[in-house]
């Protein structure tokens, strides 16, 4: 199975997955330990791998919503995460699909122009959130965003769907990249 | 008591620290127990250091002793201090004489003398059949700058010795022929390794750095590791695990379970003709080759460097320009075209 779907897989009852995929690991333990400490009517279950495609042994469950982490201070989480998204199903930038830019904050360390991975998330047509995964309190916050946003994604929110959420999200963007 | 010697004393005393002051004022062995005990060591520090002077000057000290004193503080601060590595080599077939310590410091003293007139040298005895050399420059015509010290540190059974950084560059080859002439050499080189950590220039050129201490509660560190992952929460699952795992194992196979020896920088010169498929260009015609220099800088780069691949900040094996610094005895790399 090297390519992802999301509609591939029966849903477990009651059980919301994100897969986190990014080179750090430390960063992607650290939010998935904040997203777990937050209070959910579902039942969570986070998957973090480097990189796609995903080895195939491991028997996991449907995935509902993939974030895809690039440090903003290395041009290899960069690559690795342009390389991993090869291996995801077109459906699944149908909403259930986010990108996380972390190090934005320390400009002077930065090797990866904002304007790359604002194109990036443009050119997948999924949102694009900027937050320092290092700082405890911003962590806090995104992790809360992307539990409420997995809950959608996986159904949970009766009356939304991962597509409306990602209708309303873009309404919210007021420039593509072409016009900055 | 000469007032450049009374001043020198001030100035070493003042820069030790109140914590250690005790410690290093016994280790000097100048003033004894007694006298020692009628001080007032909880008074501000420039009245203590004014009477520890006054004891001095009692006692008639002389360059000699301040001399010795300012060993002993740079011994407990050596990391104030960038050392450089010499190794020397005898010829081959030449017989090895039994060291005398005495001799190489005689023979060592004279040297210096004899070229130049004006120079204070100082010898305190450490532990490894180790000697500690102090050598303050003068000119021809003016007296040694006894706050501009070069240090040597000559480990008398082994063909190694580390010297602190020195401003006046003219008087190494001096410093190094007497250094091979005392201690029966035939040639000296610097190797390309410097760092501020004495102890880790020493742990990598004596190869010490790889021993392994037993304890009763060591085990396998990879067990460890795995077992952690197992206290950690049940609903974070590892895609990648097999993949961290030979990371984990190729590091620990280059860096080993040891605590790295402490280096501040690795630099990397390379210099290198431009190479083009393209004939033509605008580079193609350049006779100059291209030069570049990196640097890496950490407060401890072997450590830093080891953390690397199982951070994910980059793939493992790291490249052996990176891995081979411990083992090959350099932080100075010149690159050059074959």
């Amino acid at each position: 199975m090297s390519v992802l779907r999301p509609l591939d897989k029966q849903p477990g009852l009651n059980t919301a997955t994100i897969l986190l995929v990014g080179t750090e690991d430390a960063l992607l333990q650290q939010l998935a330990d904040s997203m777990l400490k937050e209070d959910c009517a579902s039942e969570l279950r986070v998957h973090l791998a480097r990189s796609l495609p995903l080895p195939s042994s491991v028997d996991r469950p449907r995935i509902d919503l993939i974030v895809f982490v690039v440090n903003l201070h290395s041009k290899y989480s960069l690559r690795n995460v342009e390389e991993s998204l090869h291996h995801v199903d077109a459906t699944f930038f149908l909403g259930k699909a986010a990108f996380l830019a972390t190090g934005a904050g320390r400009e002077s360390h930065c090797s990866v122009h904002r304007n790359t991975i604002v194109k990036l998330a443009h050119t997948y047509r999924s949102p694009l959130f900027f937050c320092d995964l290092e700082i405890e309190g911003f962590r806090a916050t995104m992790a809360q965003r992307l539990v409420r946003m997995l809950q959608i994604c996986a159904g949970h929110v009766p009356g939304v769907s991962a597509l409306n959420l990602l209708s309303l999200l873009r309404s919210s963007e007021t420039l593509a990249p072409e016009d900055l | 008591m000469d007032e450049t010697v009374a001043e020198f004393i001030k100035r070493t005393i003042l820069k030790i620290p109140m914590t250690e002051m005790m410690t290093i004022l016994k280790a000097w062995d100048f003033l004894p127990e007694n006298q020692l005990q009628t001080v007032n060591f909880r008074q501000r520090k420039e009245s203590l250091v004014q009477d520890l002077v006054l004891l001095c000057e009692s006692k008639r000290a002389s360059l000699r002793d301040a001399a010795l004193l300012d060993i002993i503080y740079t011994q407990f601060h050596r990391h104030q201090k960038v050392w450089d590595v010499f190794q020397m080599s005898k010829e081959p077939g030449e017989d090895v004489d039994l060291f005398d310590m005495e001799r190489f410091k005689s023979s060592f003293e004279k040297i210096l003398r004899r070229a130049l007139k004006n120079v204070t040298v100082s010898f305190r005895d450490a532990e490894e059949n180790a000697v500690w050399i102090r050598i303050a420059w003068g000119t021809q015509y003016r007296k040694p700058n006894q706050y501009k010290p070069v240090y040597v540190v000559y480990y008398s059974q082994t063909p190694y010795a580390f010297t602190s950084f020195c401003h006046l560059k003219s008087n190494t080859p001096l410093l190094s022929q007497a250094l091979t002439v005392a201690s029966n050499h035939h040639k000296i080189v610097k190797m390309d390794l410097r760092s501020r950590y004495l102890d880790s220039l020493k742990a990598i050129v004596f190869k010490q750095y790889n021993q392994k201490f037993e304890t009763h509660n060591s085990t396998m560190p990879l067990q460890e590791t795995l077992e952690l992952d197992m206290h950690m929460d049940s609903r974070i699952i590892h895609e990648n695990r097999i993949e961290k795992e030979r990371v984990q194992r190729v590091t620990q196979e280059t860096f080993g379970d040891y605590p790295q020896p402490r280096l501040e920088f690795a630099q990397y010169k390379l210099e290198t003709k431009f190479k083009s498929d393209f004939h033509g260009g605008i580079l193609a015609e350049r006779k100059e080759p291209l030069r570049c220099l990196i640097k890496f800088s950490s407060p401890h780069l072997l450590e830093a460097l080891k953390s690397l691949a199982p951070a994910g900040i980059a793939d493992a094996p790291l490249s052996p320009l990176l891995t081979c610094i411990p083992n090959k005895g350099m932080n100075y790399f010149k690159i050059r075209d074959k």
